[in-house]
């Protein structure tokens, strides 16, 4: 890639089509390393089982949707750990965060506002994340206070803050178990009544497909305006389409996927309808923590890529030193990348408790290591100034992908956890080489 | 031509700082007046760098007055000095390496649209058009400034450095990264700004940059003031002997640096 000249889009005449393809319409090479990566633990699973047990069980909706529901945590989380990585810190102490935070909920819902709003106040859960959200944020903010005006390395800060949150989540409910939360703050989990159904898919679908094809006409219209060179038409047309096609292919597979016949029946019988014969199929949908996922991938990666706020982590990130001189107030930027980073612990935390339904201090044990694997192996370089919030999520669905085929396949968690130590290492040692072999040119 | 009755567009007074009992600037003192360049000069290690970072806002002075066009100013952090019209190109470059031209020539005073987001192609247009007046060979605008040759990275920095209305250009060691050919635009570049009224602050450890371009120099040594003059009344064989021995001649004002007798 370093042959090609910047701006120059026009293709070469005896260059391979591949690469004029990824030139025309501007993809990156390492995201297609990732789908391809994938795609190939996708179908490896699928075949395995199907030599195991006669069927593929990995590419079933079922699945897929399980899959999708329980990368949701360690991708919101990841899309803030890579700015992270980016300014060169590291953030040990977000599974603790998790633990502490969702203790916290537990008992404000539970124990302490049904004392004052009553039993079932519909207000409750609402309080319950906003006091959530904040209690993360100021953990994070302290975090990055310590990081950013003590000079203590963001390593130790964080790894001290790993102890102490776990320890103050035990502290907050002395090691009980919160169980269960409010009905309607459980939706935020997932799960049948959590999901959207099928219209609603359909709609967001449908929404999503419009919202593609709308940015690649504002883009064009602004490259045109500073007549800038433009991707050709059947780039812009090839994009588009692909875009499309995954957007309501995942939707039709969470559409495929039915309410199991149990929930299904109750449902029914609470709405006086008969069962009819086969069955009641209803749709689950977009599970609502995929929706909060992606919704945040989207505003991470604006904030990321069109506001000061992003360009100057990154700026950070690739020199320190000149961000300061350039006038950048890097202490403050650094503190407000450790209070985000709090802030979607926090939203992780409410997923994860919503999921289970109930609150415990041991929520989210090594998920700060499953979070920084998803920034890692999605092209974050811990050498600071280079990753995307993209690659964080699909790094978070690799790692969450090997874990629920590995379960899929009945390997104890001993051996899971081996596996996602190599392709770790793994991961990282493939994309350094490849970053010295690009370098070298 | 007579520059001295004009008030001068920085005086710097008095100036010291140490650092851990190191005394890197001491007491030392220079001046600089509309459409003047000013050569500072001396070893590496003499405190040049470091007497010229803290007007850029770089480092704070332990004790020293800095005036600008007459007003006594505080400068506390670069934002500070960008404030009153402060410009630096520092010698380590200071870009970004792994953002764009456009990115680095805006950092710090990014334009925004509208809606308080970044305007990244209205800072690509005008990145394109100060760099089309500084280097027209330079076409490379989407690619992190790392992959960009010395004297793109250097035509980058300058870019940055007047691209925002400078009254006081400083350049630390502009071309020190450069081959001949960039160092000659380097040149022409200073000629140009200087005509257009700006101050500039040339440093260097090489007499043979800055004779040329400079109205004045001051040479420093071990921290101090060795003496300044016009260099139509020295020679650089005299100014060398300022550097190097720190032996002022005739043609130049002794400073607290200079050897005694």
């Amino acid at each position: 890639m370093t042959s090609a000249a910047p701006g120059a889009t026009s293709a070469a005449p005896d260059e391979p089509a591949f690469r004029r393809l990824l030139r025309a319409t501007e993809v990156d090479t390492r995201m297609i390393g990732m789908i391809v990566a994938l795609l190939l633990i996708w179908f490896g699973f699928n075949v395995y089982t199907q030599i195991q047990s006669g069927e593929g069980l990995f590419l079933t909706p079922r699945n897929l949707w399980n899959l999708s529901v329980q990368t949701s945590s360690i991708a919101i989380m990841g899309t803030g750990m890579v700015l992270i990585i980016v300014m060169r810190h590291i953030d040990l102490s977000v599974g603790s965060i998790i633990g502490f935070v969702s203790t916290i909920i537990g008992v404000a819902q539970v124990r302490i506002l049904p004392a004052y709003l009553g039993l079932d106040n519909p207000s409750i859960w609402i309080l319950a994340i906003l006091i959530a959200l904040v209690v993360g944020a100021a953990i994070g903010a302290l975090h990055g206070s310590l990081v950013a005006y003590l000079g203590i390395p963001a390593f130790i800060v964080t790894l001290g803050a790993q102890l102490f949150w776990r320890g103050a989540a035990w502290w907050v409910t002395t090691g009980q178990t919160i169980a269960p939360l409010d009905g309607r703050f459980s939706l935020l989990g997932g799960g049948p009544h959590g999901s959207i159904g099928a219209t609603w898919s359909w709609v967001l679908a449908l929404l999503a497909c419009v919202g593609i094809v709308a940015s690649l006409y504002a883009g064009r219209q602004r490259r045109a305006r500073f007549r800038f060179p433009q991707r050709p038409m059947w780039a812009e047309y090839l994009i588009a389409v692909v875009g499309c096609l995954i957007v309501l292919g995942a939707t039709m597979i969470v559409n495929a996927y039915p309410w199991p016949e149990r929930v299904a029946a109750s449902w029914a019988e609470a709405n006086h309808i008969t069962v009819p014969e086969g069955g009641l199929f209803i749709s689950t949908g977009w599970a609502i923590p995929v929706l909060i996922a992606l919704a945040i991938g989207f505003a991470m990666t604006f904030l990321a890529r069109r506001t000061r706020f992003g360009r100057y982590v990154y700026a950070i990130g690739g020199n320190p030193e000149a961000a300061e001189l350039a006038g950048i107030n890097t202490k403050r930027i650094t503190v407000l990348v450790f209070a985000l980073m709090g802030t979607l612990a926090a939203i992780a935390a409410c997923i994860d408790s919503a999921r289970l339904d109930s609150a415990t201090n041991v929520l989210g044990q090594l998920d700060e290591l499953y979070t920084i694997a998803a920034a890692v192996i999605g092209g974050t370089s811990l050498a600071g100034g280079v990753g995307t919030i993209y690659g964080a999520l699909i790094g978070a669905l690799v790692i969450q992908s090997l874990q629920s085929g590995m379960i899929l396949l009945g390997f104890d968690s001993a051996f899971q956890q081996m596996v996602v130590g190599v392709v770790l290492v793994g991961a990282v040692g493939l994309d350094t080489f490849y970053r010295r072999r690009t370098a070298k040119g | 031509m007579d520059a001295e009755v004009r008030t001068p567009l920085v005086e710097m007074k008095d100036i010291s700082i140490a650092f851990g009992g190191v005394k890197a600037v001491d007491h030392a003192y220079i001046d600089l007046y509309p459409g003047e360049v000013v050569g500072l000069l001396g070893h590496n290690g003499a405190g040049k760098t470091c007497l010229i970072k803290i007007l850029s806002g770089a480092y704070k002075r332990d004790s020293g007055q800095i005036f600008i066009s007459g007003q006594e100013v505080t400068i506390n952090n670069p934002r500070d000095a960008k404030n009153y019209g402060i410009e630096t190109v520092y010698q380590a470059l200071a870009l970004a390496d792994n953002v764009d031209a456009a990115s680095n020539l805006y950092l710090g005073r990014e334009l925004l649209t509208r809606w308080g987001t970044l305007d990244d192609s209205s800072m690509e247009a005008e990145a394109r058009k100060v760099m089309g007046r500084l280097n027209p060979n330079f076409r490379r605008f989407k690619e992190p400034v790392i992959a960009l040759s010395g004297g793109q990275r250097q035509s980058v920095a300058i870019a940055r450095a007047i691209h925002f209305n400078a009254k006081i250009l400083i350049m630390d060691e502009p071309t020190a990264a450069l081959g001949p050919a960039e160092t000659a635009q380097v040149g022409e570049l200073v000629k140009q700004l200087k005509a257009e009224g700006i101050g500039i602050f040339l440093i260097s450890h090489d007499i043979h940059d800055v004779f040329d371009l400079a109205d004045r120099v001051t040479v420093m040594k071990n921290g101090q003031i060795v003496g300044s003059g016009r260099v139509t009344d020295m020679t650089k064989d005299e100014v060398l002997g300022m550097i190097i021995l720190g032996k002022c001649p005739p043609g130049a004002i002794p400073g607290p640096g200079a050897m005694q007798g």
